[in-house]
């Protein structure tokens, strides 16, 4: 394996109280893709985190999930939206790994491969794609759903993965 | 730049063996990642279909969910952290895939991990495998097993164990 000048930690983020929002900003577009990892919990099941990019409030967002409840199967989708939600991360310990690739680009529209995983809840695979007039991604942000928090202790981390 | 992804140990089977264990994982770093390729011994009705992963040693105080495609129907059930392995009477030569990733492997909190993981077959019966698997301990992980559901893992099968810093 090739030394990690491929796989460079961005940022990374150790929630010291409960949190609605983690946000990774003027990211470097010097990458090929984004991966951000996840691990906590969530105060409440009830309410799920929702991506954001450049701070885009509008309903550019469409998502589609495929879960396991621990008794069955399922698939949702949510279109034209501005909260593409995620999946909770439960209220023992989850995590939630994100993938964007080639985020840096400006002709495209952007995707996103996500997979949360909370052995108290669900575990998710999913697809969210992001519609704005195609720009690079500087900015992250995972947003809490209402009054829900990402509990203390729980980690944020950024990773850039370059093509060469 | 910092070598933030770094190889810990690799393992290439050279004989067939029912249990892997890596040991004495250094807490060095922030998150684990495992690549599995395998091939079972025994059929999938002998539950050579799949492996087990346990920390430490132990298997208390484990519990998990996964989503699984067989090809014909999808489930979601409840089961511990398990991957998806190539059965003896899958197609000749055909090894699975996983992949396992475990964050914060070494602080004092619970442990989650995600184990995705595929086997492919030149007929109708194959699987695809989210899992994911909680270990409700606060101990740091310093070992990792993966354990034949029947049957052991055949010659060949290789399993590569990463470290990867977040600084």
């Amino acid at each position: 394996m090739a030394a990690g000048s491929t796989y460079t930690p961005i940022a990374t983020t150790t929630l010291g109280s409960s949190s609605t929002d983690v946000e990774f900003n003027t990211i470097s577009s010097a990458y090929t893709d984004l991966v951000l990892v996840i691990d906590g919990k969530d105060t409440t099941s009830t309410y799920s985190p929702y991506i954001q990019f450049n701070g885009d409030t509008t309903t550019n967002y469409s998502i589609t999930n495929l879960y396991s409840t621990g008794s069955a199967a399922a698939s949702s989708r949510s279109s034209s939206t501005s909260t593409p939600y995620l999946g909770s991360l439960g209220t023992s310990r989850g995590n939630m790994i994100i993938q964007i690739q080639n985020y840096a680009n400006t002709t495209t529209y952007k995707t996103a491969l996500v997979r949360i995983n909370a052995a108290d809840f669900r575990t998710y695979a999913s697809v969210v794609l992001w519609r704005k007039s195609p720009e690079a991604i500087n900015r992250v942000n995972i947003k809490m759903e209402a009054s829900g928090n990402f509990a203390t202790g729980s980690t944020f981390t950024l990773y850039g993965i370059a093509a060469a | 730049m910092a070598n933030t992804y770094t190889l810990i140990e690799a393992k290439t089977l050279g004989s067939a063996v029912a249990i892997v264990t890596f040991s004495s994982i250094p807490s060095t770093y922030a998150d684990l990642l495992m690549k599995i390729s395998t091939r079972g011994s025994v059929s999938g009705a002998s539950l050579g279909y799949y492996y087990d992963v346990t920390f430490n040693g132990t298997s208390a105080n484990r519990s998990g969910k996964y989503l699984e495609g067989t090809g014909s129907v999808a489930n979601g059930s409840t089961y511990t952290l398990w991957g998806v392995n190539s059965p003896s009477d899958f197609t000749a030569d055909t090894f699975s895939n996983g992949e396992l990733y475990i964050p914060n492997y070494s602080s004092a909190a619970y442990k989650s991990a995600q184990l995705d993981s595929v086997n492919e077959n030149n007929a109708t019966a194959s699987r695809a495998v989210f899992s994911v698997g909680l270990w409700s301990d606060t101990a740091a992980i310093n070992s990792i097993t993966l354990t034949m559901g029947g049957g052991n893992f055949v010659t060949n099968s290789t399993f590569y164990l990463y470290g990867i810093s977040n600084s």
